[in-house]
């Protein structure tokens, strides 16, 4: 089974209920987008992310009410260097969507979207705890898996697998 | 101002004390720590502490060739071992666009439903047991060793399998292996009669239970509980009915759903699924179908060991993926499946190389311990074990 060349083009994904909806409500925060292996990527501008989340959310039609995952990509040492990654899911619809933020290497941080899902609280901690992004907003920004006094960011690709210390 | 252990012991220092419940507290089921806020014998507010069981597997898999994380992933989730390879290879898989052969498919429902059945048993053993039914562990453990047994048959190891490879399976099962899990799934269902018998109706159990630790679906969803948490708070979903994978369209089987989201509740949907799996399991064995158990794709799948004995493309082959993996085309793949403990999903990106560049695992144990919080608001500390007994946890899964 081959596998069938991605689809970039927005105006072809336009049937997609989350990328209609996003580019009804805020059009300009959408960067781009693209159709692979049967799932939907959206990049929206950090600075939009947590209103992209609650617009879809709250969509009347496909409600993305449940957050899956969330997760970060270290792209070192391109810039911009770090990917927040955003699994949502449709309860009703059973419809997924992928959404993405990037975010430069030098400081980054990102809204925090516990306000939208209380169950990004974990998630958003285990991602600042590995790859050292803030989130703005979030209630308690501390290290989950990592000891409180450890130094580094392990899941960095500048972080070594073996020999630290 | 969130609870933090300087605030916690801070607030209201008159009324309430904090108390300490792990990392080795028998009930916590591995090193959970809790951190309870009680008024009395009522608990305030609960915060869990994790990350005592950290080996930073997601980086650790950057590291290996794609084939080479399968081990891995066995040690995540190591009460359903074959669900974590199975998440892993299909998540591979669809980044190679690889086709699996329909016996390979069918083998790996009818594993992945006797892990479910492995998983269900010991946290029904062990849940009974923190209420105090000493005997429902006993016969957990007993129908238990058996499904070990069988795992140990295919893959000669009874819990680290790695039984699924990417492109099928490890090997092909041995002869006598479906008798096998005929004798055992024709006598499975008298077994949970026998274990309903001990708990559905036991008034001790009803009443350390019923009520108890309740969730709204609302707050389920809003927290990202999955899995029996979510279905015990009534909202009806389960991957392998709303997204089917690795051929579940072709098996019928209910979902149970229950509407109460007490601790009851998550126990009949857990105990129920036990039934809904061996009926899944007795359906793979009656429609088996006959083929290879591994895909065509040479340069992806380990060839047999025969054809390496007598073809120099085989033996070329076997060296080429040992010694320096396969590439696989860059793009990225999120995978979800129904664990026995809700949604597990894989997130693999590749670069184009033979390694992978970024591997994550959504862990149900981890969304599920969000909820613990909110389900414990008010009640006894008695039912603070209780609850975590009924989320299901397994801490190799939390902390990765």
């Amino acid at each position: 089974m081959p596998l069938a060349p991605p689809i970039t083009d927005i105006e072809l994904l336009k049937s997609h209920p989350a990328l209609a909806r996003l580019l009804d409500s805020i059009g300009t925060a959408v960067q781009n987008a693209k159709f692979d292996r049967d799932e939907l990527t959206i990049w929206i501008d950090r600075s939009s992310i947590r209103e992209a989340c609650a617009i879809l959310r709250d969509d009347a039609d496909c409600p993305f009410n449940y957050l899956s995952d969330l997760t970060c990509v270290d792209w070192y040492p391109s810039e911009p260097r770090f990917e927040v990654v955003y699994h949502l899911l449709s309860i009703t619809k059973k419809e997924r969507v992928r959404l993405k933020a990037r975010l430069d290497g030098s400081s980054p941080a990102l809204e925090s979207v516990t306000s939208v899902w209380p169950s990004a609280n974990f998630y958003e901690r285990e991602v600042f705890d590995l790859f050292g992004v803030r989130f703005t907003g979030h209630p308690n920004l501390k290290r989950v898996m990592m000891p409180d006094d450890w130094e580094g960011h392990p899941l960095r690709k500048d972080y070594p697998v073996e020999g630290y210390r | 101002m969130p609870p933090t252990p300087a605030s916690l012991a801070q607030s209201e220092q008159d009324r309430t004390v904090v108390l300490n419940m792990g990392p080795q507290h028998p009930s916590t089921h591995g090193v959970l720590r809790l951190v309870l806020e009680i008024d009395g014998e009522t608990i305030v507010r609960l915060r869990p502490e994790i990350g005592y069981l950290h080996t930073g597997i997601e980086k650790t898999c950057e590291a290996k060739f794609y084939q080479q994380v399968v081990p891995l992933t066995d040690r995540i989730d190591y009460l359903c071992p074959l669900t974590n390879n199975l998440t892993y290879c299909l998540a591979v898989e669809k980044l190679l666009g690889l086709e699996i052969p329909p016996k390979a498919q069918w083998m790996r429902v009818l594993m992945n439903e006797l892990t479910r059945i492995n998983s269900h048993l010991v946290w029904l053993g062990t849940h009974a047991m923190d209420l105090g039914a000493m005997t429902v562990l006993l016969y957990c453990f007993r129908e238990r060793e058996d499904v070990l047994r069988l795992f140990e048959m295919v893959s000669g190891q009874r819990m680290m399998t790695s039984y699924f490879r990417i492109g099928g399976l490890a090997l092909e099962p041995p002869l006598g292996f479906f008798e096998h899990v005929k004798k055992f799934a024709d006598r499975f269902l008298g077994n949970v009669d026998e274990y309903e018998g001990l708990l559905t109706g036991n008034p001790i159990f009803l009443m350390r239970t019923k009520g108890v630790a309740r969730l709204s679906a609302e707050d389920a969803i809003a927290l990202g509980a999955c899995g029996p948490t979510l279905r015990g708070s009534g909202v009806d979903i389960d991957l392998r009915r709303d997204a089917p994978y690795t051929g579940y369209e072709n098996f019928k089987f209910k979902v149970p759903v229950q509407t109460e989201g007490d601790v009851f509740a998550r126990y009949i949907c857990r105990v129920q699924e036990l039934r809904e799996s061996i009926g899944i399991v007795q359906q793979a064995l009656a429609g088996m179908p006959e083929g290879p158990v591994k895909a065509d794709s040479p340069k992806v799948v380990l060839p047999d060991r025969e054809k390496m004995k007598t073809q120099m493309e085989a033996l070329i082959y076997h060296f080429k993926i040992i010694t320096e993996g396969f590439t696989v085309p860059a793009g990225e793949v999120y995978q979800g499946v129904e664990s026995p403990r809700g949604e597990m999903g894989y997130y693999v990106v590749s670069d184009g190389t033979a390694k992978p560049y970024r591997v994550h695992m959504r862990g149900p144990s981890y969304a599920n311990l969000q909820t613990l919080a909110k389900m414990c608001e008010g009640v006894l500390i008695a039912d603070v074990v209780a609850a975590v007994g009924s989320i299901d946890i397994v801490l190799g899964d939390i902390d990765r």
